[in-house]
């Protein structure tokens, strides 16, 4: 790996950064649909829905999923931005000049890291308005941008793999539709004590519901249990996967 | 041999196939430093994989590539310090304005002081007047401008340039020649490819002919011709060509750096 590895990642990362500076819509778009469900399910499904939780409104209840729906959304135009860089030649032209060939990648996953965390900010900033409130310190606050940074990283990796490999630009932004769909199988909208035998076995082993049952613990300031652990593991091994299969769709495309 | 005194380009015996499909059966072919090279060819004969294998974008089945005597395989990192590729679409980035695409380069490329560079190539390339618009709104030949510009930053010994001028209207044709022209002119080793025989002739020092996945002939236009039989004289009376007409009709001919940036035309090809 090249000495100027991080020069380098920096000066791209500051060209996608500016590409998304100046096209604000991909965050509001990121944004809309998911609050569009969250006011949705908060005030017209919300009120048939029985959470079985003493303490808290449903806003509170809903909001973790939502933000995973907005990462899974977000993603989406990282793979968009990667695949037009492979169609317009300017990949090419970064492949063939001497710079660290990994810095071109990296650039577009800390701009996804970036873009997410601001697209994040809006709903959580739309959840307060519409009553969300938690109690939790500064540290538990940490811990969810924290695994909310690691699902983002591990689904931009598939992100990567998306725009690598994606032959049109509508393949290369649809592969998130069911990463988007994967919450409302979990316990994201409803616990899934109530969903019948397959779906419940579904919904309870997949990786939404761990990480959806951490965030919702730390900022009801509960015990997060086994959940957070089941959340990484689930997080960390999505990157590796997604990491080695990236690395293998990279290589097809630059020898 | 030592790298100052290696040739610019050497490939040998070099073959590569995808899938079923032999698209190189063995390229040999030889460029000293300095002047225009143009590998000439119709479309799929295999020039831009010959392109895409010197710019270590592509890895051959076999044989050897070499850039001032680097190989481009086995020491890829320092071939591309030694290159620069001006692809067959224009690589600009066109949500930057065509400033920030240059010193983009110009940081990538870790050269002193990126500003300086850029106004330089700015200035040198016509575009000081669109510098701070998007490229986005860059007509063609004014895309392909910048991109080459973007070649140059860093000094590259050689430069490749596929296609230069495909796509592009017969104006901005003769503003990206006038480029080319003054890229060779001081001292940049330059490979060009193309299907247009008029623009080899025009531009090249040395012309080779790709057919079939092998070079098949290579030597200067007037060796070129010697492969002819000999020039009968014959009487005939000179029609305008439609080239001629069109440049009668919208105006003179003007190269490059009298060409007016304010007026985008209908640009790009994507």
């Amino acid at each position: 790996m090249s000495i100027h590895f991080i020069g380098d990642t920096a000066v791209l990362t500051g060209r996608s950064l500016r590409h998304i500076s100046r096209s604000l819509d991909t965050i509001v778009t990121t944004a809309v649909m998911p609050i569009g469900f969250l006011l949705l399910f908060v005030f017209v499904f919300g009120s048939a829905i029985d959470t079985g939780s003493a303490s808290g409104s449903y806003v509170d209840y809903l909001l973790p999923g939502i933000l995973l729906i907005t990462i899974a959304t977000g993603i989406s135009y990282t793979a968009y931005r990667l695949f037009q860089d492979l169609q317009g030649g300017i990949f090419e032209r970064f492949s063939s000049m001497p710079i660290a060939r990994s810095s071109v990648l990296w650039a577009h996953v800390l701009t996804s890291l970036v873009a997410n965390l601001i697209s994040v900010a809006v709903v959580v900033l739309v959840a307060l308005l519409i009553g969300f409130r938690s109690g939790a310190g500064v540290l538990a606050w940490l811990a969810v941008v924290g695994i909310l940074l690691l699902f983002t990283l591990a689904l931009t990796w598939i992100a990567v793999i998306a725009g690598l490999s994606a032959k049109s630009v509508d393949g290369a932004s649809s592969f998130s539709y069911p990463l988007i769909f994967l919450p409302f199988i979990s316990s994201a909208f409803v616990p899934t004590a109530g969903m019948p035998g397959p779906v419940r076995v579904f919904a309870e082993n997949q990786p939404v519901t761990s990480i959806v049952n951490a965030i919702r613990s730390l900022l009801a300031q509960q015990p997060v249990g086994a959940d957070i652990w089941v959340a990484l593991a689930w997080c960390v091994g999505i990157l590796v996967v997604a990491y080695v299969f990236a690395m293998i769709a990279y290589r097809k495309r630059i020898a | 041999m030592t790298a100052a005194a290696a040739p610019a380009l050497r490939v040998r015996g070099l073959k590569k196939s995808f899938k079923d499909l032999q698209v190189l059966r063995g390229v040999d072919f030889e460029v000293a430093r300095g002047g225009i090279f143009a590998l000439l060819g119709s479309n799929g004969a295999g020039k831009t994989t010959v392109v895409r294998i010197l710019s270590t974008l592509l890895a051959a089945d076999a044989g050897t590539a070499e850039v001032t005597g680097i190989d481009v395989r086995t020491r890829a990192a320092e071939a591309r310090a030694a290159i620069s590729l001006t692809g067959q679409f224009a690589a600009v980035d066109e949500i930057l304005t065509g400033r920030e695409n240059l010193l983009l380069v110009a940081k990538l490329r870790h050269v002193d002081d990126p500003g300086a560079i850029a106004d330089g190539l700015l200035d040198r390339f016509s575009l000081s007047a669109a510098a701070g618009r998007r490229v986005a709104t860059y007509s063609g030949g004014m895309r392909r401008r910048l991109d080459i510009a973007m070649s140059l930053i860093g000094e590259p010994s050689v430069v490749f340039l596929d296609e230069p001028t495909t796509g592009l209207d017969p104006e901005s044709r003769l503003e990206v020649w006038s480029s080319i022209r003054a890229l060779a002119a001081q001292g940049t080793t330059v490979l060009l490819t193309t299907q247009y025989l008029e623009e080899a002739e025009q531009l090249a020092d040395r012309i080779a002919i790709l057919h079939e996945g092998r070079i098949i002939v290579d030597g200067t236009l007037a060796e070129l011709k010697r492969l002819l039989p000999p020039a009968k004289v014959e009487y005939i009376e000179k029609q305008p060509t439609l080239e001629d007409v069109f440049f009668a009709i919208v105006g003179t001919r003007h190269d490059a750096a009298a060409t007016n940036e304010g007026d985008a035309r209908e640009g790009g090809r994507r």
